[in-house]
């Protein structure tokens, strides 16, 4: 790709990008949220078309103005959102659009046939998903591999990874990644997005560093050191990825006993201080998300107590919980945070109102003025605030989420993969304003399921195990091995401590 | 990003260092003179081949004719607004007529007109509840309310026309305020309430919202029920006010009235550049679809063309409105 120039009203997203991909190589595109990657992508598999430029696939010079363009040339494209029919078989799923037929006239299918060519697709790459199953029974990871079973059915030369492993457990992502080499092998070539820099040490060949829609440059990535490639992605040194600042723990503000909900929570209890940031740990599955919501009173539980400020607290609505004080940012953005057709300012003042309002009318002067102070102070990057939300970039519409409660009398944040699929600069600025809302004597319940940001990040971590507390540790006490431990289901002193209280 | 890159791309993408083609015609609003334009060209084009278009006769004429319609847009905005939909208000106007005639010929001018409203009311709270309450979902809720809601109005009226009601009342649909007809007074008074309401209270703001995003507007603390029933008794009280209006015009209680008048009232909200799924819309939009489905009956009217032919010129603006609005999404 050449010299890709894509614009949108607004937002110059490419500004003359080059990229070029050898054949089996792992090539990694980096670069923080709205650099211009996911754009990139989209114009390769032919989701937009660019506005100049030129794409070449094996030296000739090609159009692609749609999907099946560039699925044609071999180049497919696995997005975070998968593309599956949830109601159809994982077989059907595969050759969705190219079933086989018994005959062509009449285009009657060959559903066994259809069975046979799949577990033959399936079983050439080692995947292990039975074909007649239906999409939505199968967990995040399984349909993950019926994606990348159906990309490579298609032929595909070049295969598109936009944040693969963001939904996988350690033990996936292993998966994925030995199959990513036995690609390497097979001469395909993978083009891989990821956040995680870590895991583009692990499987990178080259990567192409985008900063701002313009390529900062592309390097080998086994002699280029993780802080160089942070370097190049924000364009300025990063000294702290875990900007902590300690805070002595005032009195305890939250206590949650005994929290039940049948099948899902068998009697969480834990409680949390004022300046305290606690991690929660986890698998994914072990209901930690489930648990945010039961205490924000977005689900309901069957038992147990919510006490707030040493009262015990009556939450059966989001409502109740924010006027306790309680403030949940979500973990799937799109689906429970953003406002998707609203703007930033009304996505920001949403749940703040009611300062607004006299005798029912809002003022709007007045809110735009409040909407302006918060986009400020976080920083959200948007042409104007009336911009709708679904054109920001992720860490952009993560930072509009979580503005929406700095206007509220919140003290309890519950942040549930705060920053999940957002870039290392929008991290960083997240995480300096959990420093600063604890610094003001607020308390905050992190979920999160990487395990560096729970160790840089808390004062105490609590680890869940299926819906139940596995086991609780000190900042000083806790190691990536003992959490990983008890999230695994293992036991812990703590744990029988905790057995013995409740 | 930082403050200074993003103002470098924003004058870049709207400066002419940028090579691209499109470029000037992207920059044209199209979101805001889109249908507009539409109108204008519609009414030139009227006007020249029959100047009687532009008659204070025949302008006076449309605005009465387009109040009804206006009226029962404004609930149909709500509802389409918050990612529902009312299928109920075209029989809910046959419904409102013959109780309101009925309690009219009871309870006198003012008792009528009060009943005639409040069923309307009532009907909406009911659809509010078995959609926000019992979980039914919009289309199937107010599907029901529109069959049963003309089964009572044929059942308390006998199927016959109500008459005899009070000279007084005539008024509301026939009258006159200065040049105007009351009927448009109503319609702009109710357009310009509703207006305020969407754009500047918290009732407003959370209609958007459940549109937008009904769960990230539960998550935001909204209350997602009350806020959906108040959706629905807007609509049926609308409904109600234009049943009373309609009956004074036809001057009787009438349990045939307003068929289809709720595929016209969608019709008119999303001509106007209202999202069926929600969230995208408002009332100045709304009421550009009704002027122009008002302007083309009468229009066509005037140049003689027939009401049969008139139905498809009607269906091709539907489908040509919503065709540029997508393609206006997809340039994004």
């Amino acid at each position: 790709m050449r010299r890709i120039v894509k614009h949108f009203p607004g937002v110059l997203a490419l500004k003359g990008v080059d990229l070029d991909v050898r054949p089996a190589e792992v090539h990694v595109l980096l670069g923080e949220n709205g650099a211009g990657k996911s754009t990139l992508i989209k114009v390769l598999s032919g989701v937009y078309p660019a506005d100049s430029g030129e794409i070449c696939f094996e030296g000739k010079p090609v159009h692609i103005r749609s999907p099946h363009d560039s699925q044609k040339l071999g180049v497919s494209t696995i997005y975070q959102e998968f593309n599956l029919v949830p109601e159809m078989s994982v077989a059907e799923n595969i050759f969705l659009g190219r079933e086989p037929l018994l005959n062509r006239q009449l285009g009657i299918l060959d559903r066994k046939g259809l069975l046979v060519q799949a577990r033959e697709v399936l079983s050439k790459f080692d995947i292990h998903v039975p074909p007649e199953t239906v999409v939505k029974r199968l967990g995040v990871a399984e349909q993950q591999m019926v994606e990348i079973a159906k990309a490579l059915s298609l032929n595909a030369k070049v295969i598109v990874m936009d944040e693969p492993t963001a939904v996988l457990t350690s033990r996936e992502i292993d998966h994925l990644f030995k199959m990513i080499q036995d690609f390497k092998q097979r001469g395909i070539s993978i083009v891989y997005i990821s956040h995680r820099l870590e895991e583009v040490k692990r499987i990178g060949d080259r990567a192409t560093v985008l900063r701002d829609g313009n390529v900062v440059g592309t390097v080998q990535v086994a002699n280029t050191p993780i802080d160089e490639l942070i370097r190049m992605m924000v364009g300025r040194d990063l000294k702290d990825k875990f900007p902590k600042s300690r805070v002595e723990p005032g009195e305890e503000i939250l206590r949650v006993e005994n929290l039940r909900r049948k099948g899902v929570l068998h009697g969480v209890s834990f409680h949390l201080r004022r300046g305290e940031i606690l991690g929660v740990a986890g698998l994914v599955g072990s209901k930690r998300t489930e648990m945010a919501r039961a205490i924000f009173g977005a689900d309901k539980f069957d038992s147990g107590e919510i006490t707030v400020r040493g009262k015990r607290a009556e939450i059966k609505s989001p409502s109740q919980a924010i006027r306790a004080g309680v403030a949940l940012v979500p973990e799937d953005r799109k689906r429970h945070g953003i406002l998707p057709s609203m703007s930033v300012k009304h996505n920001v003042t949403l749940s703040m109102l009611k300062r607004f309002a006299r005798v029912g009318f809002l003022n709007l002067a007045k809110e735009k003025e409040a909407a302006q102070g918060h986009a400020d102070s976080l920083r959200i990057a948007t042409p104007n605030l009336d911009r709708w939300v679904m054109f920001l970039s992720g860490g952009n519409q993560q930072k509009a989420v979580i503005a929406k409660w700095l206007g509220t009398e919140a003290d309890i944040f519950l942040f549930d993969e705060p920053t999940r699929g957002i870039d290392v600069g929008a991290k960083v600025e997240v995480y300096q304003l959990m420093g600063e809302l604890v610094k003001r004597g607020a308390a905050i319940l992190m979920i999160s399921s990487e395990l560096p940001e729970i160790l840089g990040m808390s004062d105490r971590v609590i680890v869940m195990h299926e819906g139940r507390i596995a086991g609780e540790f000190t900042r000083e006490e806790a190691t990536q091995e003992k959490i990983l431990g008890c999230a695994l289901g293992g036991t812990s002193a703590q744990q029988i401590d905790l057995g013995v209280k409740a | 990003m930082s403050e200074v890159g993003l103002k470098e791309i924003e004058k870049k993408a709207s400066g002419e260092s940028v090579p691209s083609k499109a470029g000037f015609l992207r920059r044209i609003p199209w979101s805001s003179i889109g249908m507009p334009a539409v109108l204008v060209i519609l009414c030139v084009s009227f006007g020249t081949i029959n100047p009687n278009f532009w008659s204070v006769m025949n302008v006076t004429n449309v605005s009465r004719q387009i109040s009804i319609l206006a009226l029962i847009s404004i609930g149909q905005t709500f509802a389409i607004l918050s990612a529902g939909i009312d299928l109920s208000v075209g029989s809910l106007l046959a419904l409102v007529s013959v109780v309101c005639a009925q309690q009219m010929l009871n309870f006198g001018l003012w008792g009528g007109i009060a009943a005639g409203i409040l069923v309307g009311a009532f009907a909406g709270l009911i659809n509010g509840l078995l959609i926000a309450k019992a979980k039914l979902p919009a289309f199937i809720a107010t599907l029901a309310m529109l069959i049963t809601a003309r089964g009572v109005a044929l059942t308390l009226s006998g199927g016959l026309p109500i008459v005899g009601l009070p000279h007084e009342f005539l008024f509301l649909g026939g009258g006159k305020i200065g040049p105007i007809p009351v009927p448009a007074v109503i319609a702009a008074v109710a357009l310009f309430i509703a207006h305020l309401i969407l754009k500047r209270t918290r009732f407003g703001r959370y209609v958007y919202a459940m549109g937008s995003n009904e769960e990230a507007a539960m998550l935001s603390g909204i209350n997602v029920v009350r806020n959906k029933i108040m959706v629905y008794v807007v609509s049926g009280t609308c409904a109600g006010i234009a049943g009373v209006v309609l009956t004074s015009r036809v001057i009787s209680g009438q349990p045939t009235l307003g068929e289809v008048q709720e595929l016209y009232a969608i019709a008119a909200v999303v001509i106007g550049g209202g999202k069926i799924t929600g969230g995208v819309g408002g009332i100045w939009q709304t009421l550009m679809g009704v002027i122009i489905l008002g302007v083309l009956a009468n229009g066509l009217n005037l140049i003689e063309v027939s009401s049969y032919v008139q139905n498809i010129v009607i269906g091709v603006i539907i489908i040509f409105a919503v065709y540029i609005d997508l393609a206006r999404e997809r340039r994004r």
